[in-house]
């Protein structure tokens, strides 16, 4: 039992640090500096910068981009990036629709879709939940019935919602589920569609969340004409592929080095802001007990995040002690950007979205924008399958219940 | 990286857990409890002869087998899944580690009949006025001629009723609070003027009150520097800390498994009352905190050779994941056993017993959460 790093994983380690410090795009950085809304040209700069370097896509298989890194380079590299502040790559079509394609598509279908997503070049976003169907996944009522084109060939006519799109309004495609068997139990009536968002019938409707940002849509699928040839696996065994999806989800959902650095962020903040007796704020008892207690429990998870690694790098796989990871994740997650918010004090107030950025700083710097962080991360328990969700799975698939 | 057990350390477990399972019953375990010794000397020795683990952690040229802190571990983990009462912790961990770090006069030899199950050690530290303060110390050892001569009053002296030796705290010098002036003496507990008023707790264990009236001892007593035996004892006890999260790891398991087992059993309503949505959650919330546990434990152990400092903040953040697994866990284990749960004939009652005790052992929470802001935030300032 040891956390040494081999020789070898510290020169990779001084390598991603180098790799990032010389290349990673200074406008990009001012603009994360100045809490900008980033373009799809932004995120896609440190992505294609990323390709070219062969580290877009470190967990695919070898042959299609995959770095063949170890768990434990997997780890330093997402450390590094977090130590850095870089953006993340998007999830969606590298870490999500990727080992569908790879696992469950056909040859054609890999050549057609992977480069695409390993190199920036298309942007895609995920068609799962539908107002109908949020957490009972599988009652999904979007339509898809197989018809014959005027040309001859086979085709899907796709009718139906779905919602909480994530950055729809720049998806180039998006992987949807559909049904296409409503007269059976609903999983074994799924299947698993690639739809091009420039279709006739595909609208994009945006939704705007409560901290006023406009992250996700309403997707509205009207007579959408969709090729046989963009279903990934057989009709009616797309439950298949969203299964393995989520298995997908897990790794890295925990976000220790993220929350690591918005930590030490925190305590940088409350270095600065003052408590109620004119001291730094973290010297105030209530204050900084609560710094120690998010401390504690994240070191916590990051051993846990550690022995699934570890697990993962033997062989033997993730044991039980993974599944706790999003869920005391995303707990971590949202209590940062609690204290973060009760630390900024009256700055937490100022509503500067539409303000035009030249109009003059309001409040430190470091308060802007952290109210919105707080009501924005309370999606993070909701999303990727809720936190009650995921423990329905635990009870089930772990105590066995 | 690696949080693998070595082929050593799992035979080490395996045989341990096959000796328990066939002489630390839960019924076994009772009836020891219930003799006016409330321990079983045979097992004892047992432990030494049959599957040398008190010489696991100890180095092979003093009889040991060369085992470390993971051994421990391993050692203290099988220990709470059974609730073994023999003092383990208070003889090989704390005994052997004031031993091996203070190297005093003699050291070899007395760690060679720790060895072999012939010297039993208990740990005289804590004083009612000083909480859980190291350094709050109103026994005095005046030097009188070569030696030393103690006076005070020691607290809940765990294991002294089975011990023939003692480790006790005293000032050589300083105020009562001053964390100059400890030292640290081994003190023979047959010696004149060592009074003793010994009793149970409640988990099972034996403990004394001990007076110590003039106790007169040599200068090969002092075990480390002379006034400076503090950083000494906070080594100790941050070791007697990562083996103590070890034994609450064990006792928390058996907490949460006998809770999955028992809700599978239980009938209301015309199902298991697993198939209740608010105990299934209840009980993952309890998974969580154990799993949490079990990692704080493994970093406790990684860190305890790290320097002072980042060790003292590992372990006090240990400490309080451990103190709140064992409070919350313990609880939920006793609510979802119901009725059941308050009976005294039922093992899940002296398991959460025992994780109540731990909750306190060596610093509560609140005084683990303090210290470790003081490391964490004084420090950086």
């Amino acid at each position: 039992m040891d956390l040494d790093f081999s020789p070898e994983d510290n020169a990779f380690r001084d390598e991603a640090r180098g790799f990032i410090a010389a290349s990673y795009p200074p406008a990009l950085r001012a603009k994360q500096a100045r809490e900008e809304q980033l373009t799809k040209e932004d995120y896609f700069s440190w992505h294609r910068i990323l390709a070219a370097k062969g580290w877009a896509a470190p967990s695919w298989p070898k042959e299609w981009g995959g770095t063949g890194w170890t768990p434990t380079q997997k780890y330093i590299w997402s450390e590094e990036q977090a130590k850095a502040d870089t953006i993340p790559i998007l999830p969606f079509g590298v870490a999500m629709l990727a080992p569908v394609i790879y696992t469950f598509g056909t040859e054609e279908q890999k050549a057609r879709f992977l480069p695409g997503i390993r190199d920036g070049e298309v942007w895609w976003c995920q068609g799962y939940s539908e107002p109908g169907a949020g957490s009972d996944l599988a009652s999904l009522t979007t339509r898809a019935e197989r018809i014959s084109g005027d040309d001859g060939k086979e085709y899907y006519l796709v009718n139906g919602q779905k919602t909480w799109t994530t950055l729809a309004q720049h998806a180039d495609w998006g992987f949807f589920l559909v049904k296409t068997d409503p007269n059976v139990k609903p999983q074994a009536g799924i299947s698993f569609l690639l739809i091009d968002m420039k279709s006739p019938g595909v609208t994009v409707r945006p939704i705007i969340t409560l901290e006023g940002g406009h992250e996700v849509n309403d997707v509205f699928l009207d007579n959408v004409k969709v090729p046989v040839e963009n279903r990934i696996f057989h009709e009616n065994q797309g439950w298949t592929c969203a299964k393995a999806l989520l298995q997908h989800e897990r790794s890295g959902i925990a976000g220790v080095a993220r929350s690591k650095r918005g930590l030490e962020r925190l305590r940088e903040m409350a270095t600065t802001e003052r408590g109620d007796d004119g001291r730094p704020l973290l010297g105030d008892g209530f204050f900084r007990r609560k710094v120690a207690d998010l401390e504690i429990d994240l070191t916590a998870l990051e051993y846990t995040e550690l022995r699934t690694l570890a697990g993962e790098s033997s062989g033997k796989g993730p044991g039980p002690e993974s599944s706790i990871l999003k869920i005391k994740g995303t707990e971590i997650q949202q209590r940062l950007t609690e204290l973060v918010l009760e630390a900024a004090g009256h700055y937490g107030a100022p509503y500067l979205r539409d303000m035009p950025h030249n109009a003059g700083a309001i409040g430190p710097d470091y308060a802007h924008g952290v109210a919105g962080d707080y009501f924005n991360t309370r999606k993070t328990s909701i999303y990727g399958g809720s936190n009650e969700i995921q423990r329905n799975i635990i009870a089930k698939l772990v105590l066995g219940l | 990286m690696d949080f693998s057990f070595t082929q050593e350390q799992s035979m080490l477990r395996d045989s341990l857990a096959s000796y328990l399972a066939d002489h630390y019953s839960f019924e076994k375990r009772r009836a020891a409890m219930a003799t006016a010794d409330g321990w079983r000397p045979a097992v004892w020795k047992a432990f030494a002869e049959d599957l040398g683990i008190l010489g696991a952690a100890f180095p092979e040229d003093v009889g040991g087998l060369g085992g470390g802190a993971v051994e421990t571990l391993v050692v203290m983990e099988e220990f709470g899944k059974a609730l073994v009462v023999e003092p383990y912790l208070e003889t090989v961990v704390i005994g052997g580690a004031f031993l091996r770090h203070g190297a005093p006069a003699g050291a070899a030899d007395l760690i060679g009949q720790i060895v072999e199950g012939k010297a039993i050690l208990a740990f005289a530290h804590a004083e009612a006025q000083g909480r859980y303060a190291l350094n709050d110390l109103k026994t005095t050892a005046r030097r009188q001629g070569a030696g030393f001569v103690l006076n005070g009053r020691k607290a809940v002296v765990v294991g002294a009723p089975w011990a023939n030796h003692l480790i006790v705290t005293a000032r050589t010098g300083g105020a009562q609070r001053d964390a100059d002036g400890v030292s640290v003496f081994l003190v023979d507990k047959a010696a004149k003027g060592v009074v003793s008023r010994d009793y149970p707790t409640v988990d099972g264990r034996r403990a004394s009150e001990i007076l110590f009236e003039d106790v007169a001892v040599g200068a090969e007593a002092l075990i480390g520097p002379e006034g400076g035996g503090l950083p000494l004892i906070e080594q100790v006890v941050d070791e007697a800390i990562a083996a103590l999260c070890a034994e609450a790891c064990g006792v928390l398991r058996r907490l949460h498994e006998g809770t999955v087992e028992y809700t599978r059993q239980r009938k209301q309503f015309g199902q298991p009352i697993s198939a209740f949505q608010v105990l299934q959650h209840r009980m993952v919330d309890m998974f969580m905190q154990l799993e949490q546990a079990v990692s704080m434990t493994y970093m406790a152990h990684i860190k305890l050779g790290d320097a002072p400092a980042e060790r003292a903040k590992a372990i006090s953040a240990a400490k309080v994941q451990i103190g709140r697994a064992c409070r919350f866990v313990g609880q939920n284990a006793i609510q979802l056993h119901g009725g059941m749960g308050m009976t005294d004939e039922m093992a899940i009652g002296h398991y959460f017993k025992r994780a109540t005790m731990i909750e306190g052992q060596f610093g509560s929470v609140d005084h683990h959460l303090a210290r470790y802001e003081a490391l964490s935030f004084d420090a950086a300032a």
